[in-house]
């Protein structure tokens, strides 16, 4: 663990404190904070104040114990809707490269058409039809988010296919489920531990923007998306409430982003080397 | 070789372009009827009798195999007839017709500002690589792509239209303005849009030039003793056209999906709270316009990103 910390750059270090200290606060702070998410505690929109650090929101309840509680709701949705994609897209890709044909070729396809289209868009349509629920919101980014899981997998997945322990492995007639666990997912892993950042990061931005747009988590529950626009009315008075909790959101996401970015250069340079 | 004549591949591409909005449209009508039950009933939702429901099954035709609907659909579409919405009843076209326009607006406005702003910064960082001038400027963008659009949104509102009041806090448009007033109105939500898609293409420009400027024909003319001025000119800037020309369509693209989250901020009346309006209130045939006119114009930019750097690109004119 030292040795691994030692390899990233002062960024990285930097982002996974800030991670780390964000997930401690939204796991345990609810437990602290004198304030539920839920009870109305003062007036509406009070600014900062000794009981009430952040101030209170659009119906008084305290803003701090919100965001805490809201973050909450969003980490958990985007790390489900990230395990759902890598769900999809990694057996998808793996088999995909090893297997080529005309699997390969459908599927490849069918990510294309995915992926020629903007994510928010396609979300809104899907959504549109399948209706606000949580089920449909994780189904929905998730399948948008294993797009790209699917194309990294599989390009990953080819290299180490043509490789010759591989070729050997074939020739000794080993069966595919042996081969993907054994024999493939553990050199794909580093290179998809950093996707697994990355595309939590996106699907953290995806559902805050849908529930910012109102098409995502649903009152009485709230993420932090949700959050900013509930509390949009306050900027017009020069109050931050609209902003902390999106401010949240970017603190978690320049946190993971640095994290990611030290990461991909630690592995250039592990590639450099070889 | 006649097959690989420029023309012959713009075709090409030209026709696989077309079968992509056709891939694309097929996408946005099967989206909207993937539900698990009916149309009519999950618009009605709770007032669902079965007399409306039934009303709604037949103007929407719904007795009809979707195969059919999706043709016609298709066929009316292409010929300018949009449809009427389910919740208002009135002409879809004439719905959109203004919102296009001050959606364009705004995009416009915004490219006008991002383009050079990302290119520019872009190329500053690929030129001082590794020094402050990258490693700030790579910084900062970081932290701007991780930042949400309306966390970005309400920072310029407070200090522009609250704190300063150099700018309205809505942004409305009307006809009697005279340009500098429209400009004045949509400065925020631009300004936004701007900054939200500079960050992500200045570090694809900046990613583009470096791999040109780490080519060894780059190192050659650096050995020949040509001037820094004559590599960046002569020998790296042509080569780094296509990818940049590329990133600015790619730009555009960005803008067009970025209006949706900004126009909420905003409350400005364009195409993105048009289609998010029609998604909450569940009018399927407003989503499937929005959705199409949205999906179709991102296809044709990436198209055109695609043909110009066929065109600026000769190497690319060769299968590899």
């Amino acid at each position: 663990m030292s040795r691994f910390l030692s390899e990233l750059d002062v960024a990285a270090r930097l982002g996974l404190l800030i991670v780390l200290g964000f997930l401690a606060a939204v796991f345990v702070g609810p437990f602290i904070i004198p304030y539920s998410e839920v009870e109305i505690v003062g007036s509406v929109f009070s600014p900062p104040s000794l009981d009430h650090w952040l101030g209170t929101d659009n119906v008084g309840r305290d803003l701090l114990a919100r965001i805490l509680a809201g973050g909450q709701m969003t980490v958990i949705i985007s790390f489900l809707a990230t395990c759902g994609a890598f769900a999809i897209g990694v057996p998808l890709g793996i088999v995909s490269a090893i297997m080529g044909g005309w699997f390969d070729l459908i599927v490849t396809r069918i990510v294309d058409a995915l992926m020629a289209f903007p994510g928010l868009i396609l979300a809104l349509i899907m959504l549109s039809a399948l209706g606000t629920s949580l089920p449909a919101l994780l189904l929905v980014m998730s399948v948008l988010s294993s797009t790209i899981v699917f194309r990294l997998t599989r390009a990953v997945a080819a290299d180490v296919a043509a490789m010759e322990y591989i070729e050997i492995a074939r020739l000794r007639g080993e069966n595919m489920r042996w081969f993907l666990f054994k024999e493939v997912l553990p050199n794909v892993v580093p290179t998809l531990l950093t996707e697994f950042g990355l595309r939590f990061v996106y699907a953290a931005i995806l559902i805050s923007s849908l529930s910012f747009l109102g098409i995502g988590v649903q009152p009485p529950h709230a993420d932090l998306g949700g959050m900013v626009k509930e509390n949009s009315l306050a900027i017009t008075f020069g109050r931050m409430a609209p902003i902390l909790p999106a401010l949240a959101l970017a603190i978690l996401a320049i946190g993971i982003n640095l994290v990611v970015d030290g990461l991909l250069k630690r592995n250039a340079d592990l590639d450099l080397h070889k | 070789m006649a097959d690989n004549s420029i023309q012959a591949l713009v075709l090409k591409r030209l026709a696989s372009g077309l079968v992509t909005l056709l891939i694309v449209s097929l996408l946005v009508f099967v989206g909207t009827e993937i539900l698990p039950g009916d149309v009519a009933q999950a618009v009605l939702g709770q007032q669902a009798t079965p007399e409306a429901v039934q009303a709604i099954r037949d103007q929407l035709g719904l007795e009809r195999p979707a195969a059919v609907r999706y043709l016609e659909w298709l066929a009316d579409f292409a010929l300018g007839d949009l449809g009427t919405s389910l919740v208002s009843g009135r002409e879809i076209s004439e719905m959109i017709g203004q919102r296009l326009s001050n959606t364009f607006f705004l995009a416009a406005v915004a490219a006008v500002i991002a383009i050079p702003l990302s290119v520019g910064l872009g190329l500053l960082a690929a030129l001082y690589e590794g020094r402050p001038t990258d490693k700030g400027i790579s910084i900062l963008t970081l932290i701007f792509v991780s930042l949400p659009d309306f966390l970005l949104g309400y920072i310029l509102l407070l200090l522009g239209a609250v704190v300063l009041g150099w700018f309205p806090a809505l942004s409305k448009l009307s006809d009697s303005m005279t340009f500098w007033q429209q400009l004045n109105a949509v400065a925020l939500p631009c300004l936004t849009l701007a900054l939200v898609t500079s960050s992500h293409t200045m570090r694809l420009t900046r990613a583009a030039v470096l791999s040109v400027m780490h080519q060894p024909y780059v190192e050659m003319a650096a050995l020949k003793g040509a001037s820094r001025k004559r590599i960046i000119l002569r020998h790296a800037l042509p080569n780094a056209l296509s990818p940049i020309l590329n990133i600015v369509m790619l730009t555009l693209a960005f803008l067009v999906v970025g209006v949706v989250v900004v126009e909420a901020v905003f409350n400005y009346a364009g195409m993105g709270r048009l289609m998010i309006d029609a998604v909450s209130k569940r009018d399927m045939p407003l989503v499937q316009a929005c959705g199409l006119i949205f999906a179709s114009v991102y296809v044709l930019l990436n198209l055109t990103a695609d043909i110009l750097s066929l065109l600026t690109n000769p190497r690319r004119r060769r299968p590899k």
